[in-house]
């Protein structure tokens, strides 16, 4: 049976480690490969880093954090934030990510996911979605509204719908994140969360609000999510990845414990 | 020197910077005579059965692959590069090298909440003993992105296997060739201790 994996996303902006709290607010942690080489170590089963870094020059940049990571780190790990082609996904690949995340841009343009799966497979394509709770309305009739560039921009577009519209395209996994949980280590949004994967067969990685062991516990088995990532939780000390694992473990969650 | 071998222009360098990390020297090629002359080689795979077959017969890899499985050389295949070395995969209906007896089929699964590809990390249970298999423990997990699996015909040449609704092999081996299904380049301190055996394995399987 397959272990329910807990993921560490990295933001990264300008090659360095940052967090920001329910999308504003960023503020440089730290160096990510140091980060990402420490959580393997510790256990973790795999890494995300979100390239947040707002000019196109600074690329390169995240080329060489990636091909970095993929020197010291031998666990799958995915990188999103600004893929606009399949031209930026195979670069991508090449430096040595396993996965690509995209997300606005598929928004903009569905095709960019059946593009990438044609040409890096279906499993190493990410849809990852940015999620904003809202009243229902016609057009966003589940009540949850799919918004991007960083949650600036809101697209009158059901996350459902747009779940399952990513799988059909071809995405291998979602990523479902909550803005409204984001950054604030309340706990996931468990609701959201459980209503896509009952609706697609692709995995689902829950994010945003992770501040607790019983907070990944909780989506993993209330919101029937395959996956959950966490960050502030473990960027600032307050646990290891290894507290975490053991404390699933131990609340009989399938987790993997030897590494 | 060790080869790794290349087909369909896929990303393996990942495989080629694991090997690093346990000191095996290998160079990544797509040209049957360096693999010819390799005195180990790791076969990879990517993309789907039908479109791999065709590139590797377009390029002599298989010959050179039959020569020097028949030669004794260590051979590691993963993923899709186990895969191809069996008979038949029911993904493209397609014939393939058939170094190890059996066929590779397509996950049927009737539980909704189980997916495919079976992908993330699976404990293995070993079978048989095998030299590669050597330090692997119970509840020990790899990391799996398949949608097939292989069905090798002879029980002997099944080394493990793990579940995914049903139990399925996942590492297979004939004489001087070994394969997971699973792989080792990305699962950590249990898959780098895999290459590392299969770095000093001379090819035989005898306790």
């Amino acid at each position: 049976m397959l272990s329910k994996r807990v993921i560490a996303c990295l933001d990264v902006r300008d090659g360095k480690l940052a967090k920001s709290i329910r999308f504003v607010d960023t503020k440089d942690i730290g160096d990510p490969i140091e980060k990402a080489r420490e959580y393997y170590l510790d256990g973790l089963d795999e890494l995300v880093f979100y390239d947040i870094t707002a000019s196109s020059e600074a690329r390169s940049i995240m080329l060489n954090v990636v091909e970095s990571v993929a020197e010291q780190i031998f666990n799958p790990f995915s990188v999103g934030g600004g893929i606009r082609s399949v031209r930026d996904a195979t670069d991508l690949r090449m430096a040595g990510a396993e996965k690509i995340n995209v997300n606005s841009a598929a928004v903009l343009r569905p095709e960019l996911i059946s593009e990438c799966a044609a040409a890096i497979g279906s499993q190493n394509v990410v849809l990852s979605m940015d999620v904003r709770r809202v009243g229902k309305t016609a057009e966003v009739p589940s009540g949850y509204e799919i918004v991007i560039n960083g949650g600036r921009r809101p697209m009158g577009m059901d996350a459902l719908a747009w779940a399952k519209q990513g799988e059909t395209l071809g995405a291998g996994e979602l990523v479902v994140n909550s803005i409204d949980a984001d950054g604030t280590r309340d706990g996931y949004e468990i609701a959201l969360t459980r209503s896509v994967a009952e609706r697609v067969r692709i995995p689902v990685i829950a994010s945003g609000g992770a501040g607790t062991p019983g907070h990944l516990h909780e989506v993993l088995t209330t919101g029937k999510a395959d996956a959950a990532l966490i960050a502030s939780m473990v960027h600032y000390g307050e646990y290891t990845v290894s507290e975490v694992k053991t404390s699933l473990h131990e609340l009989g969650v399938k987790v993997r414990m030897s590494w | 020197m060790a080869v790794i071998v290349d087909y369909d222009a896929g990303n393996l360098r990942s495989v080629q910077r694991a090997c690093t990390e346990v000191g095996l020297a290998a160079t990544i090629s797509d040209d049957p005579k360096a693999i010819r002359h390799a005195d180990r080689i790791i076969f990879p795979g990517v993309g789907a059965a039908g479109s791999a077959m065709q590139s590797i017969r377009k390029s002599g890899v298989d010959v050179a692959l039959e020569h020097a499985f028949r030669s004794g050389v260590p051979i590691l295949g993963i993923c899709l590069g186990l895969q191809i070395s069996l008979e038949f995969s029911e993904e493209n209906d397609q014939t393939t090298l058939g170094f190890l007896p059996g066929k590779v089929c397509r996950f049927q699964l009737s539980n909704r909440d189980l997916k495919i590809p079976h992908m993330g990390w699976n404990e293995i249970e070993v079978q048989r003993w095998h030299p590669l298999l050597e330090g692997i423990n119970d509840g020990d997990e790899f990391y799996f992105v398949h949608s097939f699996f292989p069905e090798p015909e002879n029980p002997t040449t099944i080394f493990a296997s793990a579940q995914h609704e049903r139990e399925f092999c996942c590492a297979a081996g004939l004489d001087n060739f070994f394969g997971t299904q699973f792989h080792p380049e990305k699962s950590g301190r249990v898959g780098l201790g895999l290459l590392d055996r299969f770095r000093n394995w001379d090819g035989r399987i005898a306790e």
